[in-house]
């Protein structure tokens, strides 16, 4: 079989297949129960830090 | 040790681009090797003036001293940017504005290149580096990775490439390739920044403090990967001679077309798109002091966005030697993909859900929201121009010039806008801006400049291509190409009268920022995180 048939043969069938169900799975995971605490918190989470880096006191570092 | 070692390089660099300009085949060669040599002098001296001085890097500080740079430059080459654009659309309303004296360098032909360059990669990349640090930092609680040389050696090389290719278009030094025109050399350069920004990006992202990578962050990154990827398949080129800006690329036909407009789509995609939807999902949220809407769809968002944009480039070749089925494929993936666009344009828009009365207090939100507006605007017309038989209609026409303008004045540009705006008096630490009517009348100024180029675009378009294809009884085409150049001349003029608003609100925009920092008194010491900046 020529590698260009091959190819589209997979593009076609398997790996659209396994795209699809990758990008529902990824969906079903953002929707899963019990995820709304975590997402609030990563939404607020720019809410803090603006002015500094956590943990300020770290001693500085010489440049590599 | 180190700072010997880069003097070094710098100054081999130097010497080897001097004998490159001596040996140039091209002008535009030429004046690149010379540019490179000045380029690397300068480093050299900024080098030579810092050897033996202790590289103290405080972790304790964020590094912003590169992104008031960023600000700076941002809000400069947007300006140059749309001057250009103004001149080109005058060109083509007034022919005789392409003088007999400045043909080669100042025509049509060479200053086009320049504007799209110079409004998607020097204002839209300089807007996306810069933001990128800003917001990955803050969302990671972490000062950039790297030092405080690779972020430099990122944003400055950045410069330079911008420099180098708007030298070199003029001076005729292009490889065809639409957005894609820098010569082969150039594109080896912007290879090297590219991978010391994704460094820096994923080892900051690597250093976070915060459990969770915020979503911005996701688009930013992937705007980074593809774009990499993109950039190193489109110009996979063999140069003529190592002296000589010409090139000759390794595909040919219609392979070669497909590659061209896989890059290109996908530059709209990911350059315009997704790093754009990164600044979107902080910037949102920080002007309305809301967190984002539904943080669950802004994965799904995501995911779909990059599951689709990558399908959809075909849809740049209908009707030409590209296959059916790939024309097709593409075709339907730009349909599919309106989906995921309106879910990030709810998203964005809904952040303002119990804050709209924010509309009419603070014009900088309402830049954003117009933004976003735009952006659900253009990506309804983008699919819809994408199925064959509009696309037989529209193609080749001003319809698409004036598609793309709504996408890049009105989402790319407000957005950028908005975030300048967000940007300027924290980084400067200024109690406010300058003048909100300022902004005001930049807001009305770019909205209107935008309407007025978007809707003569679609009348110019759709008469160009009705013109084109209307036939006789006898089966003869009625109208030479010349006539619907002819017929138009008032949308031409009106198109240049939108770009002079568009490009009046930016130098005001200027002056404002300008003025931020200029004129306005400082904040008090102790912020609302009760911080106080160690110096």
């Amino acid at each position: 079989m020529e590698i260009y048939t091959f190819l589209r043969h997979m593009a076609d069938s398997w790996g659209m297949l396994a795209m699809l169900l990758g990008f529902l799975g990824i969906c079903l995971w953002a929707l899963r129960p019990g995820s709304r605490p975590l997402h609030d918190e990563a939404a607020n989470s720019i809410f803090r830090n603006d002015a500094a880096p956590a943990e300020a006191s770290q001693p500085d570092c010489k440049e590599a | 040790m180190w700072d010997y070692v880069k003097l070094i390089a710098l100054g081999v660099i130097a010497v080897a681009a001097a004998i490159a300009a001596n040996y140039a085949r091209d002008l535009a060669f030429m004046v690149n090797a010379i540019e490179v040599m000045l380029v690397s002098a300068i480093a050299f001296l900024v080098v030579l003036r810092g050897v033996g001085d202790p590289k103290v890097v405080n972790r304790g500080e964020y590094n912003d001293g590169i992104i008031r740079w960023g600000v700076f430059l941002t809000a400069f080459w947007g300006v140059v940017g749309f001057l250009v654009g103004v001149v080109i659309a005058a060109q083509l309303a007034w022919p005789w504005l392409n003088f007999e004296a400045l043909q080669g360098i100042g025509n049509f032909g060479r200053l086009r290149p320049l504007h799209t360059s110079a409004v998607i990669f020097a204002f839209g990349g300089t807007a996306l580096i810069t933001t990128a640090f800003y917001v990955v930092q803050r969302t990671s609680a972490a000062r950039l990775w790297g030092g405080n040389a690779l972020p430099n050696f990122v944003f400055w090389g950045w410069q330079t490439v911008i420099l180098l290719a708007a030298t070199s278009y003029v001076l005729g030094g292009s490889q065809g390739k639409e957005y894609a025109e820098p010569a082969w050399h150039i594109d080896i350069l912007i290879t090297v920044v590219w991978v010391g920004f994704l460094a820096v990006y994923a080892g900051t992202i690597m250093n976070r403090k915060e459990p969770h990578i915020y979503v911005a962050n996701w688009f930013y990154l992937s705007f980074i990967i593809t774009i990499a990827m993109l950039h190193l398949i489109n110009n996979m080129a063999i140069p003529v001679s190592i002296v000589g800006s010409s090139s000759v690329q390794v595909t040919s036909g219609v392979q070669d077309a497909m590659i061209q407009w896989w890059y290109g789509h996908n530059a709209v995609g990911f350059f315009l798109t997704a790093g754009f939807l990164g600044m979107m999902y902080y910037f949102v949220p920080k002007q309305a002091e809301r967190p984002v809407y539904s943080y669950k769809l802004s994965i799904i968002h995501f995911w779909a966005l990059i599951f689709l944009y990558i399908w959809a480039g075909p849809h740049h070749l209908h009707y030409t030697a590209l296959p059916e089925w790939a024309s097709t494929l593409g075709m339907v993936m730009s349909v599919i993909l309106w989906m995921p666009s309106w879910g990030g344009m709810i998203n964005g828009l809904m952040t303002l859900s119990g804050a709209w009365d924010k509309l009419r207090t603070d014009p900088v939100i309402r830049m954003m929201v117009v933004s976003i507006g735009f952006y659900g605007m253009s990506t309804f017309e983008g699919p819809m121009m994408s199925i064959k038989a509009v696309n037989s209609l529209s193609h080749y026409t001003d319809w698409t010039i004036g598609h793309v303008h709504s996408g890049a004045l009105g989402w790319n540009g407000m957005i950028t806008f908005g975030a300048l705006y967000f940007l300027t008096p924290r980084l400067w630490n200024r109690a406010g801006l300058y003048s909100l009517k300022l902004v005001s009348w930049h807001f009305w100024l770019a909205t209107i400049g935008i309407v007025l180029y978007a809707s003569s675009m679609w009348v110019s378009g759709i008469m160009e291509g009705l013109m084109w294809r209307e036939v006789d009884a006898n089966g003869f085409l009625v109208n030479a190409f010349a006539d619907t150049v002819g017929a138009k001349y008032p949308m031409n003029v009106v198109r240049a009268l939108g770009g002079v608003m568009y490009l009046s609100g930016g130098l005001i925009m200027a002056y404002n920022l300008w003025m931020t920092v200029k004129a306005q008194p400082a904040k008090d010491a102790v912020n609302a995180n009760d911080f106080v900046p160690a110096e």
